[in-house]
């Protein structure tokens, strides 16, 4: 049994109609507080996802980077600008794994799958195919507390994967992880990602816009990497990262190019101490 | 431990045909690979779950029961000491034993579980109504700012009102009746059970809230399939608390609402022996209230509540 597709999703309006993108970041700035005494979080953010594509956004504390997810996942509105997903709701990953206690690993996912319109009989074969994808077979009855930190992550993905979106948005998804566990689970997100992109037609059927302040991370994992800028969050800098996948953290391509983007990095946090 | 770390040591070896973990061949680019990360993640999550184990059933509870029978027991020799020496006449201070066979007499007139059924239910319908009409209280002061704003701080300002405050006022509108009673008991009970779940729904996460709206649990789903769950051990907790005022303010109207064709309930028998000067008769009455009480604590809430905690992973094992 090999894994084929991740998502069956049928041939609707959406594949009719091909799309550019799988989001589309236009223009988009993001102020808080009252006027007058604004505070300017974001500031004329552009950032195109290709379908399929894998993006990295980078920066420093105070760039806006969990601001800039919150709007594309349409939990808050920019104060200018668009932002178009036309493949759906997305998903969202956190930091935390925001698995809900009181319900099992497998019901957490069922719950995601039941939103979304997905048919009772069919609910549990899902959810034990995703936990299978996340490689946490038999996990299913267990609870969120009984799960270790790594295992919670991997439910919480599978969780997002049950929501069928065609973005998937990761907000530091690994930070509060250790080093053996987050390496691994880079593994197992770059797995996952290229099985969805791998299979059948070609075209893009899971992009990731994954937002990290980690450089390695970002080089390890992305096709892309945008550094952003603190305080209002703009865009600095792009790198195409063209490392063949599956890289390691210790590659020295993987080195070599975070070094470089870590040098851009502390120039935008120095900018900040010279006023 | 040793076992966990050799099964953990043998799943991460790099063997290409683990039988642990079939069907997870994904993609030709990796040779290898994938397995490899299969194992790999095997042995992590072996080595980073912890296996709880669960005392013996029996051995618990005796543990747990002990040290309550001891102090009882303790309770009950300082009181027969008081009575053996006549700190106060024995009229005034009976002896354990005295009050027991007070119970004993009670039951074998037949009367006893009436006394107590009659209480019971009453404390139980008056609580359910209460549960109803708290938790919809509760709900809509949780939810919708204004009404908060209005009535929160009422709502929280009536539960150190005792419950006792209220009879004479019931009587004059109700008479000496059910419904005096029944009023008493609302009054005690609704605004603990809706200022608990008002605190359980102030105490979710907002990350759940959060997780909740992205995956589309937005609107009633939203209420139903996150609000609700996440303020349950609140909710609970206010319950317990709503049970104790629904029946501590039964007892304080049943002890004034006396009429004939009411029923006599344990309050009424408190009075009874009060009127009779009968000692025994009052202490073995309070005793009764007081083990209805634990007992319906102890029988009912203590366990939902611990196996909700416990489905969670809130309970502290010491």
């Amino acid at each position: 049994m090999t894994t084929t597709t991740l998502t069956k999703r049928p041939a609707t309006a959406a594949t009719d109609t091909p799309v550019p993108y799988a989001a589309r970041i236009d223009h988009v700035s993001k102020s808080f507080g009252r006027p007058g005494a604004q505070q300017h979080v974001l500031d004329d953010i552009s950032i195109d996802v290709a379908p399929g594509e894998f993006v990295c956004l980078l920066g420093a504390s105070g760039c806006g980077k969990s601001t800039l997810l919150n709007l594309v996942a349409g939990l808050d509105v920019p104060s200018a600008g668009t932002i178009d997903a036309p493949g759906g709701r997305p998903a969202l990953m956190f930091q935390e794994h925001a698995l809900f206690p009181w319900l099992t690993a497998g019901r957490n996912i069922e719950l995601a799958l039941r939103l979304r319109g997905v048919p009772r009989a069919e609910r549990r074969d899902e959810a034990e195919r995703l936990l299978e994808l996340v490689r946490l077979k038999g996990a299913y009855g267990k609870r969120v507390h009984e799960l270790s930190g790594g295992m919670r992550q991997r439910v919480a993905m599978a969780r997002a994967l049950a929501q069928d979106s065609q973005l998937l948005l990761m907000d530091e998804p690994f930070a509060a992880l250790d080093a053996i566990t987050r390496d691994v689970l880079h593994d197992e997100l770059t797995r996952i990602w290229r099985t969805a992109n791998d299979s059948g037609s070609g075209t893009g059927n899971l992009s990731v816009l994954f937002v990290t302040h980690n450089v390695r991370e970002a080089v390890r994992l992305a096709e892309r990497v945008v550094l952003l800028s603190s305080r209002p969050g703009r865009i600095a800098r792009e790198w195409q990262v063209d490392i063949p996948q599956p890289r390691r953290i210790e590659d020295a391509a993987v080195a070599d190019l975070s070094i470089e983007i870590t040098e851009q990095l502390r120039g935008e946090i120095r900018r900040h101490g010279q006023h | 431990m040793a076992s966990t770390e050799t099964e953990a040591g043998s799943a991460a070896a790099p063997t290409g045909d683990d039988p642990a973990t079939p069907g997870t061949t994904t993609t030709s680019a990796e040779p290898g690979g994938a397995s490899d990360l299969a194992g790999l993640e095997a042995g992590l999550d072996a080595l980073e779950s912890t296996v709880v184990t669960r005392q013996p059933w029996l051995r618990t509870a005796v543990a747990k029961a002990f040290p309550p029978v001891v102090a009882i027991l303790i309770v009950l020799a300082l009181w027969q000491l008081a009575y053996h020496f006549s700190l106060k006449p024995h009229y005034l201070l009976p002896s354990p034993v005295e009050v027991a066979r007070s119970l004993q007499q009670k039951w074998l007139e037949g009367t006893l579980l009436g006394f107590v059924w009659t209480s019971v239910s009453r404390g139980a319908l008056g609580f359910v109504a209460s549960v109803g009409l708290g938790t919809v209280l509760g709900l809509i002061v949780a939810q919708v700012r204004a009404v908060r704003a209005a009535i929160g701080p009422i709502l929280s300002g009536l539960q150190s009102l005792p419950s006792v405050a209220w009879v004479p006022a019931a009587i004059i509108w109700f008479g000496l009746s059910d419904a005096t009673i029944y009023a008493v008991v609302l009054l005690g009970a609704v605004p603990s059970i809706a200022n608990g779940l008002v605190a359980g729904v102030d105490q979710i996460s907002p990350l759940y809230l959060r997780a909740g709206r992205t995956i589309g649990a937005t609107g009633l789903a939203g209420v139903r399939h996150v609000l609700l769950p996440a303020a349950l051990p609140g909710y609970l907790a206010g319950l317990k608390q709503g049970w104790a005022f629904s029946w501590r303010s039964l007892m304080a109207a049943e002890l004034i609402v006396n009429a004939p064709d009411l029923g006599t309930g344990l309050g009424q028998l408190l009075e009874q022996g009060r009127e009779l000067q009968d000692m025994s008769w009052v202490l073995s009455a309070i005793l009764l209230i007081l083990i209805v009480g634990i007992g319906i604590e102890l029988l009912i809430f203590a366990p939902i509540e611990r196996r909700v905690l416990r489905s969670r992973g809130l309970l502290v094992k010491s």
